[in-house]
């Protein structure tokens, strides 16, 4: 008999749930912040949150509040269908102001303007009843504060 | 006094679309047909290597052996080039004589195979599957557009990866995809992951395979005529959990160090190996692999590929049984890459190459997360 995939709502495949150690992270992008641990003795922002500093293993550790800025990195445009999603959906690695890399979504651009390094901007999107950090490219993200 | 290692049974099952074979069923007939291969009862074996599900408890069981040696080592489809290290080490350490290595997936058919994990509070649940990551083809492939960008390799010649391991696979019977393509077809084929088409993609297939191996000292007491497979040197790395926090997007570290430590404990180099195999679960591995181990320049990996340097006839052939993307991928391919880089050296693969007398295997283990080198040699 084939193995059948357990009863799950399809979108629900997607929906973070947080542990301790990633709690902060995870009430900070509720209320609109993109926060990280940084490493008191080495001075360093770090992706994705742990316990203790990956760089020298110091647990002298403070949540800080970044800046939402970035450069894209690199991207795929996804054509799978993934649901609750677009197709196509942009998935990319974004280097943010603080030195991590992080997975992300580009949303509100066309692939075809993406570039690579192009600065790029924090926005929180809803998502399964989650604020999920996603980036947009800056210039088109300050036109529509203009705009508004 | 260290003993020498070698491969002294090596089979696979049949591959392809199994879907009246269970995920244990592969396992256990790959074990028996590597066992026939060494002319051992399975009465002969101490050891046991495999990957969960099922795991090694439950193939011996299966089988009937009572290991005094166990390795569950599970880091990915590299996992059997990592059993085949800590075989060699157990049994140059007298831990074991006889190690039966196991694969078995039901990746296609997925026929007593676990569902695909759910669990929403990985690490992995929470910072890459939230943006619509649907397996390996949009995660395993993130990285590539970098390593394009900053290597000057081109998307004409990643696609050429492709193009050249079905020249392989057509002169292999046993291969999923055999009708030769080209640049075009590659390029033009329905896009799955831009700049990712499908022929730029692993098959997903069933299929087992097992591997025994023991001291130099048992195969020539107690093997078949087949000729013995040296384990001359391996190295092992793992690094990250999540592609995106790769140290470096361009390079993966893990091929560098577990091919260093494989060239330094064997004596050789790059320019020593007759016969290559890289874990190829899409296009662009191949081509960090030539790279990251030092077989070609930083960014000469693509145009080594397109020259047909690779190629049947070039003079570094590579994934010579038409790799993940034309022959089998049943999930955790790296069984299949040792398989061929052992038929190479018997003399016996489909597409055999002239005069190999060594072989290297790289093993990649999840998406740019783990990995392990062979290098394997005819003679001691």
């Amino acid at each position: 008999m084939t193995t059948k995939d357990p009863e799950v709502s399809p979108e629900a495949r997607f929906a973070p749930r947080a542990t301790p150690e990633t709690q902060p992270y995870w009430d900070a992008t509720a209320a609109g912040r993109l926060d990280l641990p940084r490493c008191r003795p080495c001075d360093q922002v770090f992706f994705y949150p742990r316990s203790s500093c990956p760089r020298c293993g110091s647990t002298d550790l403070e949540w800080v509040t970044c800046s939402g800025r970035g450069l894209l990195h690199t991207y795929v445009v996804s054509h799978r269908p993934a649901p609750g999603f677009p197709v196509p959906t942009v998935i990319a690695v974004v280097e943010l102001e603080e030195g991590p890399r992080m997975m992300t979504n580009l949303v509100d651009a066309e692939p075809e303007t993406l570039e690579l390094d192009m600065p790029v901007e924090v926005r929180f999107e809803q998502r399964t009843g989650v604020a999920v950090p996603v980036f947009v490219p800056v210039s088109e993200n300050a036109a529509k504060e203009e705009a508004r | 006094m260290s003993r020498d290692v070698v491969i002294m049974g090596a089979a696979e099952t049949d591959i392809g679309k199994l879907p009246h074979t269970s995920t244990l069923e592969l396992h256990v007939e790959g074990a028996r047909r590597a066992l026939a291969d060494a002319n051992l009862t399975k009465d002969q074996v101490d050891g046991i290597a495999s990957v969960s599900v099922p795991g090694p408890i439950q193939v011996s069981h299966a089988l009937g052996i009572t290991p005094t040696y166990v390795d569950g080592t599970g880091v990915g489809g590299s996992s059997f080039l990592f059993h085949v290290r800590h075989a060699t080490a157990a049994i140059k350490a007298g831990y074991a004589d006889v190690v039966l290595i196991t694969h078995g997936e039901s990746g296609r058919s997925r026929v007593g195979a676990p569902p695909f994990p759910r669990g929403n509070d990985s690490v992995m649940a929470q910072f890459e599957m939230p943006y619509g990551i649907v397996g390996p083809p949009t995660s395993f492939t993130v990285p590539a557009r970098r390593f394009l960008h900053e290597t000057d390799n081109t998307l004409e010649q990643l696609a050429e990866v492709a193009v050249a391991q079905r020249r392989w696979a057509a002169r292999n019977p046993r291969a999923m995809f055999r009708d030769e393509v080209t640049v075009d077809d590659v390029l033009g084929a329905k896009m799955i992951a831009d700049p990712f088409t499908l022929l730029m993609c692993c098959l997903v297939t069933d299929g087992g395979g097992a591997l025994v191996v023991a001291s130099r000292e048992f195969a020539e007491a107690h093997g078949s005529d087949k000729p013995l497979v040296h384990i001359l040197g391996t190295g092992e790395a793992a690094t990250t959990p999540l592609i995106s926090q790769m140290e470096d997007m361009t390079r993966c570290k893990q091929f560098t160090l577990s091919s260093q430590a494989a060239f330094k404990e064997s004596g050789t180099s790059p320019a020593d190996i007759d016969h290559l195999m890289i874990y190829d679960a899409f296009a662009h591995v191949p081509l960090y692999g030539l790279e990251d181990m030092g077989f070609v320049g930083r960014g000469e990996s693509g145009a080594f590929v397109a020259d047909g340097h690779t190629s049947p006839g070039g003079r570094l052939p590579m994934n010579t049984n038409g790799g993940g993307m034309s022959y089998t991928h049943t999930g955790m391919y790296g069984m299949f890459a040792i398989q061929e880089s052992v038929r190479q050296l018997r003399g016996e693969a489909a597409a055999q190459v002239d005069d190999v007398s060594t072989s290297l295997v790289l093993g990649n283990g999840g998406m740019f997360m783990s990995a392990a080198t062979l290098i394997l040699a005819n003679q001691p």
